[in-house]
């Protein structure tokens, strides 16, 4: 099933044309009612009338998180503050929120996007669609409700926490649809089984999972510990929240609202564009949007885009899983090093949990590695030798893929905080 | 013939036994032995239980790692000798054993127990048993 078939389907002569046309009205108005875009352009040289075609998109200059901070909180608004019905913000760890705004018409595409994104995981009116994302100004709740609601599925606004009610709730009120981060669907996964249910006793049938990268080995844990279909949902608050893209049944990449959004993929340290297939960062023109329109946003998700036919019968350019954030990669002794690559190592033994804490410090001016990692239950504990020697395992298995080594050190199941929404697996004492 | 011993993993942090013992002392649960053996970062106590099964649940429950291991309990006799008379049976019937601790009693006892860790516990329990030595069950330790 297919949302919009004109717009999930267009061939792509149709599709350059109405980006183009988009693009244009959304150069024009930045430009009229966004002084910092003005200066940026003028800086630049560049008028909206220089914007003739598609290709004209690389002429004009990037956008920062940081032009968002310093324009805090509505300085990078295009729409009079009466238009502006929802604000969101985005956690910021260090320093103040970025602000975001949406008028009437901007909740409009947002639900339009998230309806789609749930049409791919199998969604339709009969869904019962359990929102276990935090609910506030974060944009996962509200965002997956605002679409699941548009849609015409049930909506259960759970927000996030309270694990043992989301299983009983899930259970009763027979949710097809769990929505949440992937690292609390790994939570939930967990009480579902220690609540001695079994996958086949609740209703569910699809997850849709983002706003933090995850990996396939995750997938398939969260797969099999709810079994269900797991969807990845993408999106950042900055472009307009979850909904910007998702996969679809076939699992190879997600499917970018290209009527809404024109990506590029640049090289991070040159700012050049990318081909297709190529790794690079992630950058998003949003093209329907009334409140905070951002010209070549730059995300820091590393991944690449691919064009080629999807099976689904959907025309929309996909994008890879982020393979990365150029900022949650670590330098550790001088190795890049992405915590996901060590979820693909514990992913590797069945005798740890999912969950782990890396903690990286500074010692005689060396750099420090450690890893905190959970025993899973129902592994022998009986036996020390295989204990030690299970260690060694997993040390060997890092020091192989990583290139640098880790000290492993293990904990019992259910040490570690469980993670409600993103979750914090880094902890880097270093004062860099 | 088997007993069911329960084995729980102790990270090497300040305060994890003492907090394991206070676990025990909430739920009224008495240890009949203990053994600890440990390593650099962790340690594995062992112990014996009136209802293991249930002893376990609650450890899991209060955040601890535990799994159930079968282990024997021989009739051993406090004197010189007493414990070369049972281990010489295991060795001349080629089985090894992994570890071993005992249930010691007062100056006036004669005999104590031992507890057993085997590879095959039911060969153990034979091949003992026709030796003459006495096995205990659970319910008959103190």
């Amino acid at each position: 099933m297919i949302w919009n078939k004109a717009a999930e389907c267009a061939d792509r002569e149709t599709m350059d044309r109405i980006q183009l046309k988009k693009l244009q009205a959304t150069v024009k108005r930045v430009y009229q009612n966004v002084q910092p875009y003005r200066e940026k352009m003028q800086e630049a040289g560049i008028t909206p009338g220089d914007i003739q075609s598609l290709d004209d998109l690389k002429n004009l200059p990037f956008t920062n998180k940081t032009d968002l901070r310093d324009n805090y909180p509505y300085g990078m608004f295009s729409s009079h503050l009466n238009e502006i019905v929802r604000v969101h913000a985005s956690s910021g760890t260090t320093g103040k929120p970025t602000v975001v705004g949406y008028t009437r018409s901007d909740l409009e595409s947002w639900a339009e996007c998230v309806a789609r994104a749930l049409t791919m995981a199998g969604g339709d009116r009969s869904s019962v669609v359990q929102v276990a994302y935090g609910y506030g100004l974060f944009t996962g709740g509200l965002g997956a409700h605002g679409g699941a609601e548009y849609m015409g599925a049930s909506v259960i606004p759970m927000s996030s926490g309270n694990t043992k009610k989301q299983v009983m709730l899930m259970r009763d009120f027979k949710s097809t649809i769990l929505c949440c981060t992937p690292s609390y669907a790994l939570t939930i996964a967990e009480a579902v089984k220690k609540e001695g249910i079994s996958p086949d006793e609740i209703s569910l049938r699809s997850g849709v999972f983002g706003a933090e990268p995850w990996t396939p080995e995750m997938r398939t844990a969260i797969e099999k510990g709810l079994g269900i279909k797991a969807f990845d949902i993408y999106g950042l608050s900055e472009v307009m929240g979850p909904g910007v893209s998702c996969s679809c049944s076939e699992q190879n990449g997600m499917h970018i609202q290209e009527d809404y959004f024109i990506a590029e993929i640049i090289d991070p340290k040159t700012g050049e564009v990318l081909p297709d297939g190529e790794r690079g960062e992630l950058v998003f023109t949003t093209i329907g949007k009334e409140g905070i329109p951002l010209i070549r946003y730059r995300t820091h998700d590393i991944c690449y885009l691919m064009r080629d036919k999807c099976a689904c019968g959907r025309t929309t350019v996909r994008m890879s899983r982020v393979l990365g954030r150029s900022d949650d990669m670590l330098i550790i002794r001088g190795v890049n090093v992405f915590p996901s690559q060590v979820e693909t190592v514990i992913a590797k033994f069945n005798e740890l949990t999912m969950n782990y804490m890396l903690y990286v410090g500074r010692e005689n001016n060396t750099d420090t590695f450690d890893m905190d990692v959970e025993l899973a239950e129902g592994i022998e504990i009986d036996n020390i030798a295989f204990i030690e020697k299970l260690k060694t395992r997993v040390e060997h298995e890092l020091r192989t893929l990583l290139g640098i080594g880790c000290k492993v050190k293990f904990l019992s199941e259910g040490t570690l905080p469980r993670s409600e929404g993103k979750a914090v697996r880094v902890k880097d004492t270093r004062r860099l | 013939m088997y007993i069911k011993q329960i084995s729980v993993f102790l990270e090497n942090t300040t305060g994890r036994l003492a907090n394991f013992t206070r676990v025990l002392a909430d739920n009224d649960i008495s240890m009949k032995a203990l053994c600890i053996a440990d390593s650099d970062e962790f340690g594995i106590l062992r112990c014996l239980v009136d209802d293991p099964e249930e002893a376990k649940k609650i450890l899991q429950e209060n955040g601890y790692s535990a799994s159930i291991t079968e282990v024997i309990a021989v009739e051993m006799e406090s004197k010189a000798g007493g414990l070369y008379k049972i281990l010489k049976v295991l060795a001349a019937h080629d089985m090894s054993v992994d570890y071993v601790y005992s249930i010691v009693g007062t100056r006036s006892d004669e005999r104590s127990v031992i507890i057993i860790k085997v590879e095959d516990p039911k060969k153990a329990v034979d091949v003992l048993t026709s030796e003459g030595l006495r096995l205990f069950c659970l319910d008959e330790i103190e």
